[in-house]
């Protein structure tokens, strides 16, 4: 993709210096594909679980939508201590809503499609109700910082997004909390025998997956500064369930890869910007990532990849090669 | 019979999977009626072989041919379709649909692409009947026993019109009455002229019903032989690749010593526990240092009885003491807490979890019961995989090997790992022994007489009398999900003597429908 990009457009890869920040096209990749990094961070390990997230983006809306509406109604909208008075009170209700989506799960057991899908619904009009209805629009220094502000010459929303994943990184690989995530996505009855509390795992996750979407939503408001409850976020659900499945971790739950959503993240918002770049409209673009995403599961396929092999044995399949290079950008 | 050509040939057959290589330039062949054994401990590559021969796994190198041509098996349906029809270790099927829905999945009787049920129901009820078996086949199949289970899964095979028939350890949930029946529609089939591969642990079932035997070992052919020229012992010789210590090791330990502990407090005490549905309340006292057998026919309540005592089921009756005091064992993590353990007679469903390493799945419990917050250095988690690893001897000694990778018995290993790593006082085994070979039950067995010795109470639950009577301190019987006795394992007490108490337990019903006799499915 980056190959076609160059071809298509020479100043593809450069990467200018201006006003002590960089700038250029890799670079807004990265700046833009934060907020899904986070929510598909979260929803990585609801899918690991076996479960699923629908009510990410509603999440993100009404986080969004609680900061703002603080920020608004404040007197001094540029004090770091209402814009973090906002940004508290709406973490703080993301949290609750996350407990709500592992309460259904994990106590009550209803289907976890089902379970978020009714905080997917149900969040877009309470995201509503907090706005009237309205797009709130701030103007507030700090809170424009979380989307557009600048740390080491570089975006801070890269920084904030790098530091959500190591820091879920931490939290599953420095515990055991990821071998008993991938445990109760593998096997939950064994899980269960072999004495894991399997319903807080599951609760936790949801959790988790909240706080994740209520930054995401921070950061997707901050960039236009101003809440649409009815667009924020909106379908970035399911974009993160697919850079989730990129990423190589499997619906049916059990072993996940947090790298491997970050890249699958990183190869989604490249697509939305290449598409964008290359002048298609946005309704076609849909389609693009549909033969991407295609792509890049056969490509995952095993049965598939045995077949290519079998038939042409001295060619290696080439896409992963690119991939691999942006890795490294974040990192 | 074997003056006809072979249906089946395999020539050179090697599959190797990462780290394992399963098989190596194997052959075999498999003649019209002919019921053929093949034997090999766990991971010698019977599995391996049967799933190749089904079109599972691709190989790497052979030729198979059927009645004289070469095929080249992808699938399944494939195999089926090529007369090759298959019934697993592990019951394959949907336990969500129908009896007759599953014996014809795939290949429903049908008119204009309509779905004939009326049809499909009666030709179902007419198999099934052939196998002696009068049951509901619009019922779902999950609400039948294993066992029934198991001859839907057979019916199925033999539906298929098969040329060669592939058994795979078909008798490991079945008691002697069905493996009676069972080994009668085999010689039917015989007589039809059907080629027979039959898997099994049970040297007795060999004997009594295969014509000829080949012999597998880590992966290469041993040989193949007339079971009426090679007696047991040689096969056992042949199976485990070395003369006689292990079944050395086997009598030595003929009949515990009846150790029996004193009357001090036990280590666990059910006193009227019970569940609706499950077992009628029974009392149960188990010493440190015990060996108490659990026996009784399948699906007797045996496996109820460990549930409860591990919270893995909720008692509504009774209670558990542990050293005396009143315990709460509602969920397994308390039992854990309380140095229970529990390694379930399923080991697919509830046993393992596939996709993790060995080493993942050793440390599980010891994890669980630490909480999340508190991993295992990974070191000491090497330490204790490592140990383990090789006091089971479990192959291969990969510890990074997911485990679904490794055959039964050694996944079995892992599952003991599991516990012995919690370093429990009470151990339940549940059917430890079931589908692994003569080796690695014998250095089980050998591990709960160690245990035990070591101060660890048993409740080791398990369908073969001699097992439990070997073993245990004390036996007790279940029938019909209620305890009714409880035998000092004397000099006095034999199979005989436990059998009639399950037979003439104090219930109603029709006793003798299958007084079974461990050695009635030789014949």
């Amino acid at each position: 993709m980056i190959a076609v990009n160059t071809v298509y457009r020479p100043g593809f890869l450069s990467i200018e210096v201006n006003d002590g920040h960089l700038y250029g096209t890799p670079i807004d990749i990265l700046r833009l594909s934060a907020p899904l990094i986070l929510v598909a961070l979260g929803m990585t390990l609801v899918i690991a679980t076996g479960g699923i997230d629908l009510s990410v983006g509603s999440l993100c809306a009404i986080s969004g939508a609680i900061a703002c509406l603080h920020i608004s109604t404040a007197t001094d909208r540029n004090s770091p201590s209402t814009v973090l008075t906002a940004l508290a009170l709406a973490f703080g209700a993301a949290l609750v809503l996350g407990a709500w989506n592992g309460l259904l799960v994990a106590v009550i057991g209803i289907q976890p499609i089902i379970a978020t899908l009714i905080l997917m619904v149900a969040g877009r009009g309470l995201a509503q109700l907090i706005t009237e209805g309205q797009i709130i629009t701030i103007n507030s220094a700090p809170y424009r910082a979380i989307g557009l502000g600048h740390f080491l010459t570089l975006p801070l929303a890269i920084f904030i997004a790098l530091a959500a994943a190591l820091l879920v990184a931490a939290f599953t690989r420095r515990t055991a909390l990821g071998l008993i995530v991938e445990s109760v996505g593998g096997n939950a009855e064994a899980s269960r025998l072999a004495g894991i509390r399997s319903g807080r795992v599951v609760f936790l996750v949801y959790v988790l997956s909240a706080a994740c979407a209520a930054v995401a939503g921070f950061m997707i408001t901050a960039n236009v500064s101003s809440a649409d409850g009815n667009a924020a976020g909106l379908w970035i659900e399911l974009d993160a369930i697919l850079a989730v499945v990129i990423g190589g971790t499997s619906l049916a739950g059990g072993r996940f890869s947090l790298g491997g959503t970050v890249l699958g993240a990183l190869i989604i918002q490249t697509l939305t910007t290449t598409v964008y770049a290359m002048n298609i409209s946005p309704q076609t673009s849909l389609l693009f990532k549909a033969v991407v995403v295609i792509a890049v599961c056969l490509i995952q396929s095993p049965a598939f990849r045995a077949k290519f092999r079998r038939r042409r044995s001295d060619r290696t399949p080439g896409p992963a090669a690119p991939q691999r290079k942006k890795e490294q950008v974040p990192a | 019979m074997t003056g006809s050509h072979p249906v089946l040939t395999m020539t050179g057959i090697t599959k190797t999977f990462p780290g394992v290589r399963a098989l190596h330039n194997v052959d075999f062949r498999l003649f019209p009626g002919e019921v053929h054994a093949l034997m090999g401990e766990n991971g010698a590559g019977k599995s391996t072989l049967i799933k190749v021969l089904t079109g599972v796994y691709d190989t790497d190198e052979g030729i198979i041919t059927l009645a004289g041509e070469q095929v080249f098996l992808t699938g399944p349906m494939q195999a089926a379709a090529a007369g090759v029809s298959t019934v697993y270790q592990e019951v394959n099927l949907c336990t969500n649909l129908s009896v007759a829905e599953n014996i014809f999945i795939g290949r429903e009787p049908r008119r204009l692409g309509l779905i004939r049920w009326g049809e499909m129901r009666r030709r179902a009820r007419d198999l099934l009947a052939r196998l002696g078996l009068d049951i509901d086949v619009t019922a779902q199949l999950g609400t039948y026993s294993l066992a029934v289970q198991q001859m839907v899964a057979i019916a199925r095979a033999i539906d298929v019109r098969a040329r060669v028939l592939i058994l795979d350890e078909p008798t490991s949930s079945l008691d002697a009455g069905e493996v009676a029946q069972l080994f009668r529609i085999m010689r039917q089939l015989r007589d039809e002229r059907v080629a027979i591969l039959f898997v099994t642990h049970f040297l007795d079932q060999v004997y009594g019903i295969a014509d000829r035997i080949t012999v597998l070992r880590n992966g290469s052919l041993v040989g193949e032989y007339r079971t009426a020229e090679l007696p047991q012992l040689t096969l056992v010789e042949k199976m485990i690749g070395k003369e006689l210590d292990v079944l050395e090791r086997l009598d030595e330990q003929q009949k515990r010593n009846i150790a029996a502990p004193s009357d001090s407090t036990p280590l666990v005490e059910a006193a009227e526990l019970g569940r609706k549905g499950g077992v009628t309340p029974f009392s149960l006292r188990i010493h440190a240092g015990e060996v108490v057998g659990l026996a009784g026919l399948l699906g007797s309540g045996r496996t109820e009885v460990a549930r409860l005592l591990f919270g893995a089921d909720r008692a509504d009756h009774g209670q558990v003491r542990v050293d005396g005091g009143k315990a709460s064992l509602r969920t397994p993590i308390q039992a854990i807490d309380r140095g229970i353990g529990f390694s379930p007679e399923n080991r697919r469903a509830e046993g393992i979890v596939p996709e993790l390493s060995v080493r993942e799945n050793m440390i599980l419990a010891m994890q669980a019961a630490r909480g999340w917050l508190r991993p295992i250095p990974r070191r000491r988690q090497d330490e204790l995989v490592e140990k383990y690893v090789k006091a089971l001897r479990i192959r291969p000694a990969n510890p990074d090997l997911p485990v679904r990778h490794l055959s039964g018995g050694n996944q079995q290993k892992v599952l003991l790992a599991r516990w012995l790593i919690t370093e429990p006082r009470l151990l339940i085994l549940d059917e430890p022994t079931r589908g692994i070979d003569i080796g690695a039950k014998a250095e089980i067995q050998k591990l709960v007489v160690e245990l035990s010795d070591g101060g660890m109470a048993v409740l080791f639950i398990s369908a073969e009398l001699e097992e439990v009577l070997r073993l245990s301190h004390r036996v007790a019987v279940m029938r019909d999900r209620t305890m009714v006795a409880q035998l000092d394992n004397d000099t006095t007490l034999d199979a005989d003597r436990v059998m009639q108490t399950i037979a003439s337990g104090t219930h109603r019903e029709e006793v003798n429908r299958s007084t079974p006799s461990p050695s009635a499915s030789a014949r």
